[in-house]
Order: C-alpha cells, then sequence, then structure tokens
C-alpha cells in the first residue's frame, strides 16, 4: 500500500469517527431545546394555586389544572388496571411459548395494535364505550388509553422473561412446586424490574396522548372523580387553551406542558432507577 | 474414601498373614507333638483358603487403584500389599509342603532329637510376625533389622543339614527321614526368605527407597 | 444385599419420535451411591429427569415402561408430589436470586404455601445447612440474598434447599462440572457423608469421579443400559467390551 493511498484511509477514518460523534452530539439538540423552551416559558406560571384550582372561565383571572391533574391520574391508573393484567399474562405466555399458533396469533396482533395511530383508537373506543354508555367518561379514555398501553407491556414482560434462565424455573419445579406459583412466586420475581420498567414506559407514552382522548374523556371544568363522566386531562388541557385565542390560556398551556413533560420524565428517571436498583443478574 | 479402602487392605492384609502364621505353627508343632488332626487341617483346610485370600487381596489391590488412582506413599501401598499377599500365599505352600513331610514322620521314630528344627521355627515365625508389625506400624527400621536375621536362619539350615548328612552316611536307613526332615528346614529357610521380602517392600512402601536385590548393603 | 429402593423396569423415554432412552432395567440400591456414566448425549440426563419427571415438562416428551419407588409407580402418582420425595441438584448452581440464603433453604416449602411455625423453619434452615456442609460459613448471614457465595458455597445451598424437602433419593445432575477443584473435592466428601442418610444417584461425565465416590455404577451408551454393577468390580474388570472401551477412553 503507498503512503500516498495510506494516509487517505487515516484521514477518511478520523473524517467518519469525528462525523459520527458530531451526529450523535446533534441528537441531544432537540431535547435540550425542548426542555429550554418548556421550562421558559411555564416555569412563571407554574405555583400552588396553579396547581391545585380548577379552571376559570375566559378573562378571570387565575385559573388551575388541578382537575387536569387528577384527571390524568386517574386515567392512568385505570387504564393500568385494564392493561397490567391482560398485558403481563400475554407476556407470560409468549415467553413459554415460542410456536403454536396461539403465540404467532397473540404476537401479530400486539404487533399490529403498535402500529395503530393513536386516533383511530379514539374513535374506536367513542363507538363502543362512548355511544353504549350514552356518554363521555373517563372509562372509555381509560380503554383507549389501555389497549394502547398494552403492546409495550407484553412485548417487555415477553423480552424480560425471556432472559431469565430455564434452570430458574427447574429449581422450582423439582422441588414439587406447580407450575402456576413457580410463575407467581419465581420468575415474575425475577423478572420484575423489567415488568416493572415496561409497565412504566407505557404509562409514559400514553401519559401524553391527547386524540384519543378527545372523543372519549372529552375534558371537563369540573372536578369529578366519577369515572363514567368526563374527565380533563393534562394533554387535553394543553390542547384546548393552545388552540384558543386567548394569551392568558397560552401561558396556562406552558404551564401545563411543564407538568406533563415533569411527569414524564419523572417515570422515564424512575424506570431508569428500578433497573438498576432491582434488576437481578444472571 | 480411600482412607478407609486402604484401612480394609491393611486389615485384610493382617488376617491373611495370622493365618499363614498359624499355619507353619501348627505344622511344625504337629511335627513335635506328632499330631495328625492339625496337620490335615493345615494341608487340606488352611492351603485353600490362602488361595481364596490371594485372589481376593489382588481383586482388592486392583479396584483401590482404579478407582481411587493413588499417588505416592497410597500407590506404593497398593502395590506392595499386592506383592506382599501373593508372598504370603507362598508361604502357606511352604507350611504344606512342612506338614506333608510332618506327617510322613508321625509315624516313624525320630532320627535325632528335634532341637534345630524347632528352633530354626522359632526364628522363622518371629520374622514373619515383626515382618507384618513393620508393615503395620510402617516401621522400615524394624524391617531391616528383621532382614538381617536371614542369616540365623540360613546358619541353622547349613547346621542341619551337615547333621544329617553325617547321619545319612553312618546308617542309610535314616536317609528317608533325614530327606524330609532337609525338605522340612529347606522350607522353613524359604519362609524366612519370604519374610525378607515382605520387609524389603514395607521398606519401599514407606521411604520409596527400592533395597531389593541388594541385601546388606545399608 | 443391600434393599433396593428403586426399580427402574422396561424404561423406554422419546423427544418426539427421537427415541433417547430404549428399554433400560435398573435396581438402585437404598442408602449408596449410584453413578450413572457415559459420553455427551448417551441419555444418562435423560434417565435422571424422567426419575423425578422433570423430563415430561418438554414438549413431545413421552415415556413407555414403569419407575417405582418402593413398589409405588412414578409414573402414576401426581408429578409433584414424585418431585417433593425425590430431590434434585443441577450442573449449575442455581440459588432464587431474589431471596435469602434463610428463604432459598425453605423456598420449597414457602413456594409450595406449606404453613409452618417459625421455630421448626428455623430448625429445618439449620438441619439442611449443616447437612449440606455450609452452617458455618453462613449462619451469621443468614438473611442476606446468596448472590456473594462462591460457586462451590452456592452448590452446596441448592443442596440444602433439595434437603430441606426430606427426599428418600437425591439426584445430581453433573454437580460438580462447574466447580473448581476444590469445591468439587469437598462435594464429594459432602456425598459420601449424606449417602448415610439419603439415596444418591449422581450423573457425571467424569469417570474418576464416578469411581472414586459411587458404590454401584451404570454405564449408559446411546440410550442402552450396557453395563451396571459394584464400582469395585466395573473398573477394574467390565463385563462389556463398550464399558471397556469407555474406561480405556477409547470414545466419549
Amino acid at each position: 500500500m503507498s503512503n500516498y493511498t495510506l494516509s487517505l484511509r487515516i484521514i477518511k477514518d478520523r473524517g467518519f469517527k469525528t462525523l459520527v460523534i458530531l451526529f450523535s452530539f446533534i441528537t441531544i439538540v432537540p431535547l435540550l431545546f425542548i426542555l429550554f423552551h418548556i421550562i421558559k416559558n411555564g416555569i412563571g406560571v407554574i405555583n400552588w394555586q396553579f396547581l391545585t384550582s380548577l379552571p376559570k372561565p375566559v378573562g378571570e383571572v387565575g385559573g388551575g389544572i388541578a382537575n387536569a391533574i387528577v384527571g390524568t391520574f386517574i386515567l392512568i391508573v385505570m387504564s393500568c388496571m385494564l392493561s397490567i393484567p391482560l398485558g403481563v399474562s400475554a407476556g407470560i405466555y409468549l415467553s413459554e411459548r415460542r410456536e403454536g399458533w396461539l403465540a404467532s396469533l397473540v404476537r401479530l396482533s400486539v404487533d399490529i395494535l403498535q402500529g395503530i395511530p393513536s386516533i383511530v383508537m379514539g374513535i374506536l373506543a367513542y363507538a363502543w364505550v362512548v355511544l353504549s354508555l350514552g356518554t363521555f367518561s373517563a372509562f372509555s379514555g381509560s380503554v383507549a388509553l389501555g389497549i394502547m398501553m398494552l403492546p409495550i407491556i407484553v412485548r417487555s414482560t415477553e423480552e424480560t422473561l425471556k432472559l431469565i434462565p430455564e434452570m430458574l424455573k427447574e429449581a422450582s419445579l423439582s422441588l414439587g412446586v406447580p407450575y402456576y406459583r413457580t410463575v407467581l412466586r419465581v420468575i415474575l420475581p425475577a423478572g420484575a424490574s423489567g415488568i416493572v420498567t415496561g409497565i412504566l414506559l407505557s404509562v409514559a407514552r400514553v401519559a401524553g396522548e391527547t386524540a384519543p382522548l378527545l372523543f372519549t374523556a372529552f375534558g371537563s371544568p369540573f372536578m369529578d372523580v366519577n369515572i363514567f363522566k368526563p374527565v380533563n386531562s393534562l394533554p387535553l388541557v394543553i390542547f384546548n387553551y393552545a388552540t384558543s385565542p386567548y394569551p392568558s390560556w397560552h401561558q396556562l398551556a406552558w404551564g401545563a406542558s411543564l407538568v406533563l413533560v415533569g411527569m414524564v420524565l419523572t417515570l422515564n428517571f424512575s424506570a431508569k432507577l428500578v433497573t438498576k436498583r432491582w434488576k437481578v443478574q444472571f | 474414601m480411600l482412607e478407609e479402602k486402604i484401612t480394609e487392605l491393611k486389615r485384610e492384609l493382617i488376617g491373611f498373614a495370622t493365618l499363614v502364621e498359624r499355619m507353619i505353627e501348627k505344622s511344625v508343632k504337629g511335627l513335635h507333638e506328632k499330631k495328625r488332626e492339625s496337620l490335615l487341617e493345615v494341608i487340606e483346610k488352611d492351603e485353600p483358603k490362602t488361595n481364596a485370600l490371594e485372589i481376593s487381596m489382588d481383586a482388592l489391590c486392583a479396584s483401590m487403584i482404579a478407582q481411587f488412582e493413588p499417588k505416592a506413599k497410597d500407590l506404593r501401598i497398593a502395590l506392595m500389599v499386592a506383592k506382599m499377599s501373593s508372598d504370603l500365599e507362598r508361604m502357606g505352600d511352604h507350611a504344606v509342603n512342612i506338614a506333608e513331610s510332618a506327617l510322613f514322620l508321625t509315624e516313624k521314630p525320630l532320627v535325632k532329637p528335634l532341637v534345630d528344627i524347632p528352633k530354626m521355627a522359632e526364628v522363622t515365625i518371629k520374622m514373619l510376625k515383626d515382618s507384618i508389625s513393620s508393615f503395620i506400624e510402617e516401621n522400615s527400621k524394624l524391617a531391616k533389622e528383621v532382614c538381617e536375621r536371614d542369616n540365623t536362619v540360613d546358619e541353622l539350615k547349613d547346621k542341619i543339614l551337615s547333621e544329617l548328612i553325617t547321619l545319612m552316611s553312618q546308617d542309610p536307613s535314616t536317609i528317608e527321614r533325614s530327606l524330609h526332615l532337609l525338605r522340612i528346614s529347606g522350607n522353613l529357610e524359604r519362609i524366612a526368605d519370604l519374610s525378607t521380602n515382605i520387609c524389603e517392600d514395607v521398606i519401599y512402601m514407606t521411604e520409596g527407597k527400592v533395597i531389593k536385590h541388594q541385601s546388606k548393603n545399608w | 444385599m443391600e434393599s433396593t429402593i428403586l426399580t427402574i423396569e422396561d424404561f423406554s423415554a422419546y423427544f418426539g419420535t427421537n427415541q433417547v432412552l430404549n428399554n433400560v432395567n435398573l435396581s438402585v440400591a437404598q442408602k449408596k451411591v449410584t453413578a450413572i456414566m457415559g459420553p455427551s448425549g448417551c441419555g444418562k440426563t435423560t434417565l435422571i429427569r424422567c426419575i423425578n419427571r422433570m423430563h415430561e415438562l418438554v414438549p413431545a416428551a413421552q415415556v413407555s415402561g414403569r419407575i417405582l419407588l418402593h413398589d409405588k409407580n412414578l409414573y402414576s402418582m401426581n408429578p409433584i408430589i414424585v418431585r417433593r420425595k425425590i430431590g434434585m441438584v443441577f450442573q449449575k448452581p442455581n440459588p432464587f436470586p431474589t431471596m435469602s440464603i434463610y428463604d432459598n433453604v425453605i423456598a420449597g416449602y414457602k413456594l409450595n404455601g406449606i404453613r409452618i411455625g417459625k421455630r421448626e423453619k428455623d430448625e429445618i434452615v439449620e438441619e439442611s445447612l449443616k447437612r449440606a456442609a455450609l452452617w458455618g460459613e453462613v449462619k451469621d448471614n443468614l438473611h442476606r440474598k446468596g448472590t456473594f457465595l462462591s460457586g462451590g458455597q452456592q452448590q452446596r445451598l441448592c443442596i440444602a434447599r433439595a434437603l430441606a424437602m426430606h427426599p428418600e433419593i437425591l439426584l445430581l445432575d453433573e454437580p460438580t462440572s462447574a466447580l473448581d477443584p476444590k469445591a468439587t473435592a469437598h462435594i464429594e466428601e459432602l456425598i459420601a457423608e449424606l449417602k448415610k442418610q439419603v439415596t444418591i444417584i449422581i450423573v457425571t461425565h467424569n469417570i474418576a469421579q464416578a469411581a472414586r465416590i459411587s458404590d454401584f455404577t451404570a454405564f449408559i451408551y446411546l440410550g442402552e443400559l450396557v453395563e451396571y454393577g459394584t464400582s469395585e468390580k466395573m473398573f477394574t474388570v467390565p463385563k462389556d467390551k463398550r464399558t471397556e472401551e469407555y474406561l480405556t477412553g477409547k470414545f466419549g
């Protein structure tokens, strides 16, 4: 190899490495911009009153997002109640059965489900639940959100449990422990970190979904804990206030955005912590 | 596991040696006291036992080596015990020879008073006893000392030989009986030799030194 | 003549259509160590997994023939009961990672929901750890998770866990192949002690180990029981030519 070709290669090598590092750095930039913007615009709005009072009609000073926070909370809890048992069970099933028609069907369904647009989910939930109940409700909203959470929970449960060595199961079975107890008391605890992480991430994902809630939870100016009534939530607040013509409401939208982003970031960090603290090494 | 096997090996060997000791004692005593029953016992009952014992000891040594892959002293123990057991079996054969000649002699009058043969027997039996003791105690000093006593036995045999030669040349009618007595002394001398073999094996076992075929060189 | 605790009669095992064990007939002596040796893939692990009915957990697994524990056919009993009477220790130590040492030992009771008082639990834990020669090393750390233990200690913990169920037979599937020589020697000494109380069946591909620790040895080759006898005889005068070839290293 001549000296010329060799030095050209070294330059290309260095160039490539520099480019990779540069582009990686650039990917951080959007997040930094987002956080910067939201904090800059929203921080001024956040105060105790903002967090604990109900929305006020246009023109009145003050107003807060208390019911949105509670509503978001209610929606998350209920969609968890729907999606966790189904999702974890499906994940357990898939991790045990690599082949078979049911396993393939479940996997396929979950994959397709993941791709269904959130607004379509909303319309479907509207058609099933809202029309049947005759009212918008938190329940219908959580149905939509719950279905959206399913694929993530199923997949992360399956992947976590697949990583658990077979010999752990065998150790339990060889002690004469029936299968269902082995799953509940040995395998699930061993996979707890992965499963909980999956749940937290799926919550983080749906916490900010707006489209499905437009037709289901609908939003409300009142504080209502009846799940069969419409309920307010942070994404709805942001949507409504940001698209309104009132600058004061735009401010509130920034504030709500900050709260929502804060919540999502907290969930993400918690997921990381859970992995770190609880993860069982094999 | 290995230690238990070694203990078993030693125990079996001691039992074997005890049997052989008894056989020699019975044969010589039977000659002395003209006891036909004990002589017959040696030939018919005891000898088959020694054969069986040698076979079982071989199997024991082989299985110890196969199962435990012993090294160093443990290996030497296994090898030497196998050798000792075959020496003991030969001693048993010699005791039988003594008993057979003794059987012949019990029906005849003595050619001369029995003095040297009982003496030879006494030294030989003590050599056997002590060689086994040296094995049990892993005492190579005792083993070396026993080897030196072989000279005494050889001298006694020579003494008996020259006496009997004189006797036979004087009175031909004593030839048959004398030859049997010679046979007895020869077998006793072989037993003593085999005891020194055992002692040499003990020295190899405890010290790892080969002193075979050197006899008086330490 | 030793008494027989386990009789394997005309026993064959399959994975689907693939036959792994062919017509095995074997009587295991009580309170002795029986080694099962053979080259890799010969079916020896399958055999012991059939004894505690772990083999059937694999899809498409089938068996034919009988295995009798004291005259009761294991295959007509509830497999859960079988596995409580016959304990197993695996090749790679596998203590439960989310449980403390204490909980690991009584895992058989805890996971099965068997209720016993605290005092009884403490006794079982101490007794089992003592029998597994581990008590001294862990008695001050019973409530720590077992992950800080060395490989050999973890394996002894697994033995204690199996012993806590007071099994009649203990199956050991190559228990020392993942351990260093010192830990291996510990376990072998332990086996020599344990056999006074529990019948032990050990699968090993290590001929010297089988020779050292077992009272009886079975040689399995290509799914067949080629030879079975006392270890004393098997390693000095094997009867079958294949055994002879295996022992002298001609294959496997």
